[in-house]
């Protein structure tokens, strides 16, 4: 090639062509990617999705031992109103016990009060025993019906296959009654 | 093609042949066709997959000028299907109850090739595009199963995005964009939709290039020997074409009376329940065909575990050519390896067995003493065959066994074949 033509070789035996090639190449891949991204991204959550963001709760019919359901970004949230013997069974354990360790006191800001949202950490699926008639498992919390999974009176995994605690969402406190999620 | 392609045909055809060269090329690949003449019925279930796929692709164009794919119509528009749009029930039982036969005859011959080794050289590529194509129909039936959007469609949509979930890092990243949104909902019915419409169109790309490896050396047989000239082999029409018909009929009939007779007896009554996000069934159970791969996912006490090893039981196809060493490649001469075989066949029943079953007592040891076989097969037990079996020596010829069975001394009973 070099033969032929002036093709600007230097001594190391790279060319300006070979250097235009590069170059070519690179601006190109960018170019693709660019092009690429608006057709993944737009798989990712709507500004309309985005938008629902928060949620309020009104706390004042839930009675001690009860617990409800709110739905927040299209998501079960848990919120029980928790017992004195639930919260002393919840702060009485030793942690390094636990499969996700977790003090209580982490993972609520009033001690009656505990907010989880109500997924599965293994699957997804929605644990019973948010309401009372319902199988709470081996620790007093909830029970996942799809594969075993025990959840305690903090929302902690106990049992089973899931890898972590019930998550806590962001949520703060209005006023007593009220609970404003997100 | 070289501009010095002369077409054999005379007249109007080959004017045409001439110019689009492709009555030669459907005349060499389906009616001369060389084909090993010894095939059993155990090489029906290729070109059955085939026709399973076209009913399939017609079901669902017409079903999908009737379905709405929104989170409040989806199930509404599903009951108009069966009870006010003209042959609906028909359409969509054909559909339902095809998925499951699809996947029928598709496992059938997959340990058919399995127990011939039809997946050893020259034919690995051929292999791994069979097993793309099985990627394929489970990612295609998943997404159509959610359609219907009951309660097993929402919730089986929710347990296998989770599967993503157990990724390190990226997890929650990657479902949330398989959701658009933070749950399973109207964003995620929408592209199941486009994509349970696109896919089985990717499978008949992949059928495509399975049939051009697979015509690149022609069949395997049941001996797994390579057929030695004409006298090993019938063109395909009318040998074939007419061998394959006459399973298409029993294929049919079997279909008919599942379609026609019980047509909802391999779903799940769940499914006739509109989805709810706030109730989980008791007991959320993946379609049939899935259940060997869910009693692997579950055998593992451990998410990210589970979901590697449910990716690895498919995805160590792939690999298989090099991990049988064994250079004899039908199981008929392979005593060891046989009855190793016919315990993969019972374990992968097992397995579908346990899938059904809750996930507690006796059926998760079960179940993982079963994936583990399932895993020691591939992994532990046919490279170390490759080693230490001593096959049966092979005949010499497709047709020597044949006629030596007759009585007939080989030599003299090949002669006249030779001659054909």
């Amino acid at each position: 090639m070099a033969n032929t033509a002036n093709t600007g070789q230097k001594d190391d035996g790279s060319s300006r062509r070979d250097f235009l090639y590069l170059a070519t190449g690179a601006v190109g891949a960018v170019g693709v990617g660019a092009a690429v991204w608006p057709f993944v991204d737009q798989m990712n959550p709507s500004a309309a999705v985005l938008a629902l963001a928060t949620t309020e709760v009104d706390l004042s019919p839930i009675s001690e031992g009860m617990g409800i359901t709110a739905m927040w970004r299209s998501k079960p949230v848990f919120l029980r109103k928790r017992t004195q013997a639930e919260i002393e069974q919840a702060r009485s354990v030793d942690l390094s016990a636990l499969p996700d360790p977790q003090p209580d006191e982490a993972r609520v800001k009033q001690p009656e009060w505990l907010v989880v949202i109500g997924i599965c950490t293994h699957l997804g699926c929605i644990p019973l025993g948010n309401k009372q008639s319902e199988p709470r498992g081996d620790y007093g919390g909830w029970f996942c019906p799809c594969h075993g999974s025990h959840y305690d009176t903090a929302g902690r995994i106990r049992k089973g296959p899931a890898p972590t605690n019930l998550p806590v969402p962001t949520y703060e406190f209005v006023n007593d009654t009220t609970v404003k999620l997100g | 093609m070289a501009s010095d392609y002369q077409t054999p045909y005379k007249g109007v055809l080959g004017w045409l042949d001439d110019r689009l060269p492709v009555i030669n090329f459907a005349d060499q690949h389906l009616r001369f066709y060389p084909t090993p003449k010894n095939l059993t019925y155990a090489w029906n279930f290729g070109s059955l997959a085939g026709i399973a796929l076209v009913i399939m692709i017609v079901t669902g164009i017409v079903l999908a000028m009737h379905y709405t794919p929104h989170t409040d119509y989806a199930f509404a528009s599903i009951q108009k299907i069966m009870r006010d749009v003209n042959y609906g029930w028909l359409l969509r039982y054909i559909h339902m109850n095809g998925a499951s036969f699809f996947f029928i005859v598709v496992y059938i011959h997959i340990f058919r090739g399995l127990y011939y080794g039809s997946y050893k050289q020259p034919r690995e590529v051929l292999w791994g595009l069979g097993v793309i194509i099985l990627l394929l129909m489970m990612a295609t039936a998943f997404m159509g199963y959610t359609l219907p959007w009951g309660q097993m469609s929402f919730w089986g949509a929710t347990v296998i995005t989770n599967l993503f979930s157990a990724v390190p890092v990226f997890g929650d990243e990657i479902t949330r964009w398989l959701w658009g949104g933070f749950a399973v909902g109207n964003p995620t019915l929408q592209r199941f939709f486009s994509l349970h419409y696109l896919m089985p169109f990717m499978i008949v790309g992949a059928v495509l290039l399975h049939l051009v490896a697979l015509h690149r050396y022609g069949s395997n047989n049941p001996t797994g020997i390579e057929p030695k000239g004409k006298q090993d082999q019938v063109p395909f029409h009318p040998y074939y074409t007419v061998k394959d018909l006459f399973g298409l009929g029993v294929f049919l009939i079997a279909l008919s009376l599942f379609t026609f007779y019980a047509p909802n007896y391999l779903g799940h009554a769940d499914n006739y329940i509109p989805a709810d996000p706030l109730v989980t069934p008791a007991h959320i159970v993946p379609e049939w065909y899935f259940l060997p791969f869910y009693a692997i996912l579950r055998a593992i006490p451990d998410k990210l575990g589970g979901v590697v090893a449910m990716f690895a039981s498919v995805l160590v196809l792939f690999v298989l050519p090099w991990l049988d060493r064994s250079r004899v490649r039908s199981g008929k001469y392979r005593p060891i390896f046989k009855q190793f075989y016919w315990l993969l066949v019972l374990d992968v029943l097992v397995l579908g067995y346990v899938g059904a079953m809750p996930a507690g007592g006796i059926w998760v040891p079960i179940g993982r003493v079963a994936t583990a076989y399932y895993f020691a097969y591939f992994l532990v037990i046919l490279p170390l065959l490759g080693v230490f079996e001593r096959p049966k020596p092979l005949p010499n010829s497709i047709s020597d066994p044949v006629l030596k069975g007759g009585g007939q001394p080989a030599g003299a009973a090949a002669k006249p074949m030779e001659k054909a």
